[in-house]
């Protein structure tokens, strides 16, 4: 579906404050995926999603959407911007229209769609995002933080992009809502088969609802694979000051005090469920 | 893109340039264009371009950065110059239809457009060398003897301050905020004058929005740590003359006497 090839990205060029953001870093996602995006500030998970719907333009490599490579000539940008949406950190903070409803009609407006097709994605992405119609009306600069995050992701899915790319989407909000958001973000790609890509460094997160995991550290990809074998290689995660969720260390410290336990569990629901079985033998 | 605007950017550096005391630089730099404007002969001229020559190379500032500086001016000099060569009376070399070139009007075009390259180059050399808040805090201290008479310096100091403080952070955000704007298929570059403008009213809002917010959030936390102003207050660094800036001033200073002497009294020099 989305596939990066050995994308270099370098920060002020010829000036004294030139870092390297990127240096050979691949990434891909399939249709129907979701593809968590792990790393530390400063590893280059900004970098490498701002690439995949071409708002950087890589200095080395290449980004193909369905097997055409966005930079090749002739391609329209806006196109790939539509079908891979992007959710910035914050996005509260692109809000700027009078409602609700016209702000989340930004997008679809800007694709040319005609009135009654506008007003249906609206209603519909206020619906994927556990928005209540009667908020449509309302200024979103009246709403609260988190509603205000729901709104701006509703912008981006009143898109139906076919890759979901969001940007640290739970920062900053409570374990309602970080579940919340989640939850809706899942109801997305199973309602529409779009694949997502998810960065965070919450690997809680990560464990609730990603299939795949890649971990990216000092500007590259140093580990990439399904939760358990990303989670299996702990030595590779704390020495770059990351670590498996905290339930799976509780598991991984009982089976060390010597209780059978399986410590394949990464979220609490399942941890409970391993915890519960061993009691039951 | 915005991120390419050098206007007032500062390059760190330990040179000697680097180390001299801000308050120092400024005053030299109003020396130096005193004596740039008073110069008019070859060799005063040839006096401050060395003098400039020199202070450059010390701070090891690249030429590529000053004359990426110079870009914008470019204009105003190609038209000083320009007018300078049709305009100054004297012997024409060549003429066509109503324009006349002289001699004179393309000696005098070029010691234009050199007087403003210098003019320009010299206050770029003092921003890129200085970071904003010693330029303000010096400005603040040169000024400062105007407090007497009631001019409120402390506060237009602190004003600057709290500005300059912010460019790079409101450019970074509008960075961003254009970005989120363009993943939604904003389109800032194309269409004619009025749509464009329309184009940005999704980028100032929220820039309006989150500026105030920010002013907000930074008056609490000065309240905080009781600021009240500028009576009584103590600074961490306290900038102190070296002797290093004497000399710089001292030795300066002097030599741009000469130039501008030179150029009153120059009816001695060949």
């Amino acid at each position: 579906m989305l596939k990066a090839e050995n994308l270099t990205y370098i920060y002020g060029q010829n000036t004294p404050f030139e870092t390297k953001a990127l240096d050979g870093a691949d990434f891909s996602v399939s249709a129907g995926e979701f593809a968590g995006l792990i790393g530390h500030t400063g590893s280059g998970k900004s970098t490498l999603i701002q690439h995949l719907n071409g708002l950087l333009k890589p200095h080395s490599g290449r980004i193909l959407l369905e097997g055409r490579d966005i930079w090749e000539k002739g391609a329209k940008m806006r196109g790939v911007r539509f079908a891979v949406g992007l959710v910035f950190q914050y996005p509260e903070y692109q809000l700027f229209e009078e409602t609700v409803g016209k702000d989340i009609a930004f997008g679809p407006k800007a694709m040319g769609l005609s009135e009654a097709e506008t007003d249906e994605r609206v209603r519909e992405a206020m619906e994927f995002t556990g928005l209540g119609a009667d908020l449509a009306e309302k200024s979103p600069f009246d709403l609260s933080g988190g509603q205000k995050r729901r709104v701006a992701i509703a912008g981006v899915i009143a898109m139906r992009p076919k890759v979901l790319v969001l940007d640290e989407p739970t920062a900053g909000l409570d374990p309602s809502g970080r579940r919340e958001i989640l939850t809706h973000i899942q109801d997305y790609r199973a309602q529409t088969g779009a694949a997502v890509v998810l960065v965070t460094h919450s690997m809680e997160d990560i464990a609730r609802v990603a299939d795949t995991v890649t971990v990216l550290s000092r500007a590259k990809p140093i580990l990439r694979g399904t939760l358990d074998e990303v989670f299996s290689r702990r030595e590779v995660l704390t020495g770059i000051g990351l670590d498996v969720p905290a339930v799976t260390r509780v598991l991984l410290r009982l089976r060390a005090l010597g209780l059978d336990v399986d410590a394949g569990a990464y979220t609490l629901e399942d941890a409970v469920r391993a915890v519960k079985a061993v009691r039951a033998c | 893109m915005l991120k390419d605007i050098t206007l007032g950017q500062y390059f760190p550096g330990t040179t000697l340039i680097h180390r001299l005391d801000p308050r120092a630089k400024m005053v030299l730099l109003f020396a130096f264009i005193t004596a740039l404007l008073m110069a008019n002969h070859p060799l005063t001229y040839g006096f401050v371009l060395l003098y400039l020559t020199v202070t450059v190379s010390v701070s090891r500032i690249k030429l590529s950065s000053l004359f990426r500086g110079l870009r914008p001016m470019l204009f105003i000099i190609v038209f000083t110059a320009v007018l300078n060569i049709f305009y100054t009376p004297g012997e024409p070399l060549v003429t066509f239809w109503v324009f006349k070139i002289t001699a004179e009007g393309i000696e005098r075009a070029a010691f234009m457009a050199l007087r403003l390259i210098m003019l320009i180059s010299a206050t770029f050399l003092l921003t890129y060398t200085t970071s904003p808040l010693a330029l303000s805090d010096a400005l603040a201290r040169l000024l400062s003897p105007l407090g007497k008479i009631r001019v409120p310096v402390h506060e237009f100091a602190m004003m600057m301050t709290i500005a300059m403080r912010f460019i790079p952070t409101i450019i970074e955000e509008t960075d961003k905020i254009m970005n989120a704007q363009k993943a939604r298929g904003a389109d800032f570059e194309t269409g004619n004058l009025f749509r464009r403008a329309k184009a940005l009213i999704p980028l100032l809002v929220p820039l309006f929005v989150s500026a105030f917010r920010r002013a907000d959030e930074l008056a609490v936390a000065m309240e905080c740590r009781c600021y009240h102003g500028g009576k009584g207050r103590t600074r961490m660094n306290q900038p102190h003359m070296a002797a290093r800036d004497v000399w710089a001033l001292t030795t300066s200073v002097a030599l741009f006497a000469g130039v501008t002497v030179l150029g009153r009294l120059g009816w001695f020099l060949p």
